[in-house]
């Protein structure tokens, strides 16, 4: 990590995360991705082993809720954002290269 | 990238050359009443979109919580599984772009399972008599079902060829508990036993341990199955093929045959393995090949920041323990042991599903043989006959001890018992009330019986003749006339008893 990250990393990413990016924004972000990536290896190098990593802005866990049925939203409502419904169903254009 | 299709080498003859390694990924719906971050009903079958909410739906704002009950559920499976629970573990993004989430991302766990490091046992039946598999199991982790879509456009109702899909999502945010195993060396030919017998195993564990349905032709438990061959003898896996949705024992015995015989094929040409993901064709009973496997990072995994860690303390696990069901396997090690049965006749009785009715006919006090007797005779055969599951045939193990109480009462016998049992499935009452009804007693009135024997003897006088002379074998044929005689409604043992009398 701390060696930073290539173009192509940052490429593969955008790829991965369906975001379009020019040469231009690949020329500019590629460096400043490495210099939050040093800064990250900083705090890991300052972090020893008896400091467990955080993940939470707040020291909680076992936060659970009870297996109880609460309503929800009707199908109109749920519906009422998609671009296209069909039978009661979000419909969305065929998906291609991947398979259910 | 797909290598020039070879022929399938034969499975006897590819195991001649190549050790197989699997690997099972099993996922269990759970049974809980709603899903695993929201209130939503998780009800099978309801109209599309009716069990959604902002939360499984994904709309922005809405924030997750996780059910109780479903952590409960999977740390009671990882115990059943010999596993060591995690004392602290977090749920995961798992990234990726496919409308079945529209969350674009499945919550998952990642590399902190709430449970991991177990193992359970299979047997199964080799040419040296029936022989134990270890599992080892690599972890058991929570995750959330995805949404159901339905291509539409094609003409198969798959991907291919459909113009557009539509999704459903009822499904998503369902609890699901993936577990998955260590690589299982070593089975050899028997490998796709053994990993039949590993799902069903895990089928009757979550049952037992009442978390889940899993009724693998509902979806509610699915398998996948790792597959790679390495040259027998050595020790470094091959490239393996992950066949996914393979929704059925049967096919999962199939599906590792088939890969077995493919990869050997490809082997064997000279060619390579392609690590990619394979459809099951239930129909066909051929896989073919889905996409290329993307690497663990592409999905770039990360903690769960809505979500807060689950750290279940050594006395609520303690206390879930507490609350495990006795291991299958043992239950029916014990029951056979207690019942008197023999490897054979248990392996029936399991094979029939009638292990609980048996267990409750002999606690309503029929003997462990009249027990079997009943269920894995007339009863399964009703079963059978009708393709119905024969614990819903109509007829209760209580009504059973109480037909074979009036068998032991010789007020029936074994063939009017027969048709006390037709009386039951056509709900005509209480066994009593059917023999009654039926006018189904046995005649015991010795009159009556030995007027019949006279009849028979003089019908039959050479048979007579015989029985004269000392050959009491030949009395069964004229049992047999009595017994038509009296419409079935005789004391078989007290007819005998009479004809010898009369005959000596």
């Amino acid at each position: 990590m701390s060696d930073g990250i290539s173009r192509a990393d940052v490429a593969h990413l955008a790829n991965l995360a369906r975001i379009d990016l020019s040469d231009a924004e690949l020329d500019r972000l590629t460096p400043e991705l490495t210099v939050i990536l040093e800064s990250v290896a900083q705090v890991a190098a300052i972090a020893s082993a008896d400091v467990p990593p955080t993940s939470h802005a707040v020291p909680l866990s076992n936060v659970f809720r009870e297996d109880v049925v609460t309503p929800g939203l009707t199908p109109e409502q749920a519906l009422a954002g998609a671009p296209a419904v069909e039978q009661q169903r979000f419909a969305v254009p065929r998906i291609l290269g991947e398979d259910a | 990238m797909t290598a020039t299709r070879t022929e399938l080498v034969p499975f006897d003859a590819a195991l001649e050359t190549y050790d197989p390694a699997m690997g099972l990924e099993v996922h269990v719906e759970l049974n809980t009443a709603s899903k695993m971050f929201c209130g939503c009903s998780t009800v099978f079958g309801a109209e599309p979109n009716t069990q959604v909410c902002p939360t499984c739906l994904g709309l922005p704002g809405a924030l997750p919580v996780v059910n109780g009950k479903a952590v409960e559920s999977a740390i009671r499976i990882g115990l059943a599984l010999n596993c060591s629970i995690a004392p602290w573990s977090r749920f995961a993004r798992k990234n990726y772009f496919y409308p079945d989430m529209p969350k674009n991302f499945q919550t998952s766990q990642y590399d902190e399972p709430i449970a991991y490091d177990g193992w359970t046992e299979v047997t199964v039946e080799t040419d040296e008599g029936p022989r134990v598999f270890r599992i080892d199991i690599e972890r058991a982790h929570m995750e959330e079902d995805t949404g159901k879509s339905l291509h539409v456009g094609g003409s198969t109702g798959r991907i291919h060829g459909a113009d557009h899909s539509l999704v459903d999502y009822n499904r998503a945010g369902i609890p699901l508990i993936e577990v998955v195993t260590k690589p299982i060396l070593g089975a050899g030919k028997y490998a796709p036993l053994v990993a039949r017998a590993y799902v069903a195993s895990l089928r009757e564990l979550v049952k037992a341990l009442d978390v889940s349905d899993a009724r693998m032709e509902q979806g509610s438990m699915r398998c996948d199955v790792n597959l790679s061959l390495a040259p027998s003898g050595s020790d470094v896996l091959g490239t393996r093929s992950e066949t996914k949705n393979v929704n059925s024992l049967r096919s999962v015995e199939r599906a590792v045959r088939y890969e077995v015989e493919r990869h050997a094929g490809i082997l064997d040409a000279g060619q390579k393995v392609v690590q990619e993901t394979r459809h099951w064709h239930e129909d066909t009973g051929v896989t073919t090949s889905g996409r290329e496997k993307s690497d663990a990072e592409d999905y770039r995994y990360f903690p769960e920041p809505d979500l807060v860690p689950v750290a279940p303390s050594d006395a609520w696990v303690e206390e879930l323990r507490a609350t495990l069901p006795e291991p299958p396997a043992e239950r029916r090690a014990r029951l056979q042991a207690e019942w008197g049965y023999s490897d054979l006749e248990m392996r029936d009785v399991v094979g029939a599903g009638a292990i609980d009715l048996i267990e409750a006919t002999i606690s309503a006090g029929a003997t462990p043989t009249a027990a079997r007797k009943w269920w894995l005779g007339d009863l399964a055969r009703r079963a059978n006959d009708t393709a119905t599951p024969i614990d819903e045939l109509g007829v209760t193990p209580t009504q059973v001890a109480e037909v074979q109480a009036l068998v032991d009462a010789k007020r029936i016998n074994d063939k009017l018992a027969r048709q006390v049992f037709d009386g039951l499935v056509a709900g005509e009452g209480t066994p009593e009330e059917i023999v009654a009804a039926r006018g189904l007693e046995v005649v015991s009135d010795d009159g009556a019986l030995a007027a019949a024997v006279d009849r028979a003897i003089e019908a039959n006088p050479d048979v007579a003749d015989k029985i004269r002379d000392g050959k009491v074998a030949a009395a069964g044929a004229l049992i047999g006339a009595v017994m038509k005689d009296m419409r079935g409604q005789a004391d078989a043992g007290r007819v005998r008893e009479l004809i010898i009398e009369k005959l000596s």
